[in-house]
């Protein structure tokens, strides 16, 4: 029988079926974070039982930790009080912990991959939806909630059912400007906020096979973000040579019999999908959101939809535009901002920096804009430093804070102000997501940079070096 | 961790017809700091039932007096969003044991079931007459009947079936959780997990 990507790494990690009932599937890889793995850690010490396999579990603090002084004591005492809670969890359990000030600390879906321990094939769960992320290797990776996370310990399972599967397409060639945040801002302003709900995605198509390991990580990233369970890329020569050599990859023997298995790894042909969906590259500019939901995302040079044209409740779609001052037909140009935030585990990473930088050098950033420039984990704020990033963020006036989820969802003291318009890197525009009553405006490394330098929604064509 | 068993739910329902509901609205981020669960329904959608001040918002649903029950009754794409579970520990917390919607997100229904809120699936249009007739009447009582997998509406006795899994159903009705499950068949586990290198 013809299988889909998704088929083959999810069927071989089904320990025992139930009839009309969930799959048991075996989780090669599991990762936690301070948030929501302590009432996790509460369930097993309730229930008398040890984790399972602690080799396979890997801990970061991310969410909760502040981005400047982090060598200083954390201020809010709950924040330590949670922080603490991950660190004598991940010690009395003998789980690895990258705690705050560890060289390997960072954003959860930005140091998996880093360290390798991410590969293609696996099964990655993570009390965070934004786990979608690995699926960019072939992994079938995917958030799951605080009861899960405790199976995870407890069994090194979930129970699930299998998702309905879907293909997106996207081929051609991108234009000038169009990033892999703009592909995914596109495709779900196609398919809304819930068109891929029930589904897992594979991404097909030129678009994808021609993107860098961390283009793809962003696609696979904001799967969620259209509600699909997971997103995944089939593995190719571009994701073998990223993993090679990484700490948690296999070597020598171990790597030949890896290799075997990973390059199965791919959708055979004639395989049907439930769903699929094809796009063309050439339609796609930069994007950017004017909404309440990532759905709610229009090329950069086109005009916030008028109420009668748009698919859904009228009344919910008024609601979402009174909430960001915007009305039906605006343009999204030349919009006033007053944040810019550039990181999370969407586009926290070294390319997203040298996009942003590629932009903003020899220029300045606007005196209405307050910048926050967070690296997705220390390895990103090394390179930054390395390559000279720095001095060119530094020169147009930006300075370059700590490693952490930050600003994406505001748990730390990164909060945009109520009323205040930020233009976000990150992957959700939710009401208040940024801070209480904050105004998201979801975009590329590319547009954040073209918004900071000008202090408005600005087309970042328009400031890009002429290709030569 | 244990919660109550679910069988008939009776009860009159709280109205909250809005879209893509996502769960930094049932609770927001800042609110996720506690290592333990509790006292998470206090701050069920926060931001839209208090003002900065902390003073209720008079034209929210769950300061409304004339609604009330231990139906939560959603529209389309209820739950998007982050996968915290802290969302569905809010609605137990607050007193729900029942969630409908014509549409939900899956973490968020996933969560549900784990915890023992019912996520019950209705079509777009008995939605539609269950806010009608809530509308009409606000004391009007929803009967949910997991065994027959019905929902009622008790004024006019207007029904549906609902879907859940044979699986989760049982679980539902008696309070069982997955890690009853899974512990029991840790044997079959250990041999897989030999097969699958780290």
């Amino acid at each position: 029988m013809k299988k889909t990507l998704f088929d083959k790494v999810w069927d071989s990690h089904v320990v025992h079926k139930i009839e009309n009932g969930p799959d048991v599937l075996f989780i090669d890889r599991h990762m936690v974070h301070e948030v929501t793995s302590p009432v996790a850690f509460l369930g097993i010490k309730s229930r008398g039982i040890p984790v399972m396999y602690p080799e396979r579990t890997f801990a970061t603090a991310d969410h909760n930790t502040p981005t400047i002084n982090q060598h200083l004591p954390v201020k809010d005492p709950l924040s330590a009080n949670q922080l603490k809670a991950l660190e004598e969890n991940s010690k009395a359990h003998g789980i690895s912990y990258w705690g705050l000030g560890h060289e390997k600390n960072g954003i959860v879906h930005v140091v998996g991959p880093e360290y390798g321990i991410t590969q293609p094939g696996a099964t990655i769960v993570c009390g965070d939806s934004h786990t979608s992320t690995h699926g960019a290797f072939g992994a079938i990776a995917f958030g799951i909630g605080t009861s899960e996370v405790e199976m995870v310990l407890a069994t090194q399972c979930i129970m699930q059912q299998k998702a309905k599967s879907m293909r997106i397409n996207v081929n051609g060639k991108l234009g000038r400007g169009v990033t892999s945040k703009d592909v995914a801002l596109y495709v779900i302003s196609k398919l809304s906020t819930s068109g891929a709900t029930g589904y897992f995605v594979e991404y097909a198509g030129d678009v994808f096979r021609n993107m860098t390991m961390e283009g793809r990580m962003t696609v696979c990233n904001l799967s969620i973000e259209m509600g699909a369970r997971g997103g995944m890329i089939a593995p190719d020569e571009k994701t073998f040579e990223y993993i090679k050599g990484r700490e948690f990859t296999p070597v020598g023997a171990a790597w030949d019999t890896a290799m075997e298995y990973w390059e199965t790894l791919k959708t055979d042909e004639g395989a049907t999908f439930d769903k699929e969906i094809t796009f063309d590259a050439t339609d796609i500019e930069p994007m950017i959101t004017y909404g309440t939901n990532p759905g709610m995302g229009i090329g950069i040079s086109n005009g916030i939809p008028m109420a009668e044209a748009v698919e859904g409740g009228v009344a919910t779609y008024k609601k979402s535009l009174q909430y960001m001052a915007f009305n039906e037909g605006d343009n999204m140009i030349g919009k006033p901002i007053d944040f810019v935030f550039l990181g999370s585990c969407t586009n926290g990473r070294i390319e997203d920096f040298r996009a942003f930088a590629s932009i903003v050098k020899g220029r300045k950033k606007a005196d209405n804009v307050t910048a926050w420039l967070v690296p997705g984990s220390h390895k990103v704020e090394s390179a930054i430093k390395e390559e000279g990033i720095l001095d060119i963020l530094h020169e147009a006036g930006f300075e370059l804070r700590e490693p952490g989820c930050s600003a994406c969802l505001a748990m730390n003291d990164d909060k945009v102000p109520a009323g205040k318009y930020a233009v976000s890197t990150s992957n959700r525009n939710f009401e208040g997501r940024q801070g209480p009553g904050s105004r998201t405006l979801l975009a590329s490394p590319l547009v954040a940079a073209a918004a900071a330098v000008t202090g408005k929604v600005t087309d970042p064509r328009e400031l890009m070096q002429e290709l030569v | 961790m244990a919660y109550d068993k679910f069988n008939i739910l009776k009860t009159t329902a709280v109205p909250l017809p809005i879209e893509n509901v996502d769960t930094d609205q049932i609770i927001p981020a800042r609110f996720l700091k506690a290592t333990e669960r509790k006292g998470f329904g206090d701050n069920l959608f926060r931001d839209w039932r208090y003002n900065p001040d902390n003073s209720p918002k008079k034209d929210f649903v769950l300061n409304d007096p004339t609604y009330s029950g231990k139906i939560l009754v959603g529209a389309k794409n209820f739950g998007s969003g982050s996968s915290r579970e802290h969302a569905a520990w809010a609605v137990y917390d607050y007193g729900f044991r029942c969630v409908v919607s014509s549409f939900f997100a899956d973490i968020f229904k996933n969560n549900c079931l784990n915890i023992g809120v019912l996520p019950v699936q209705v079509s777009a249009p008995f939605l539609e007459k269950i806010y009608t007739a809530i509308e009409a009447d606000p004391k009007t009582e929803l009967v949910v009947n997991l065994p027959e997998q019905t929902i009622t509406l008790s004024t006019t006795g207007e029904s549906e079936s609902f879907d859940i899994n044979h699986y989760k159903k049982d679980n539902m009705l008696n309070g069982f959780d997955d890690i009853d499950y899974l512990l029991n068949i840790k044997e079959n586990i250990r041999e897989f997990a030999q097969t699958t290198p780290l």
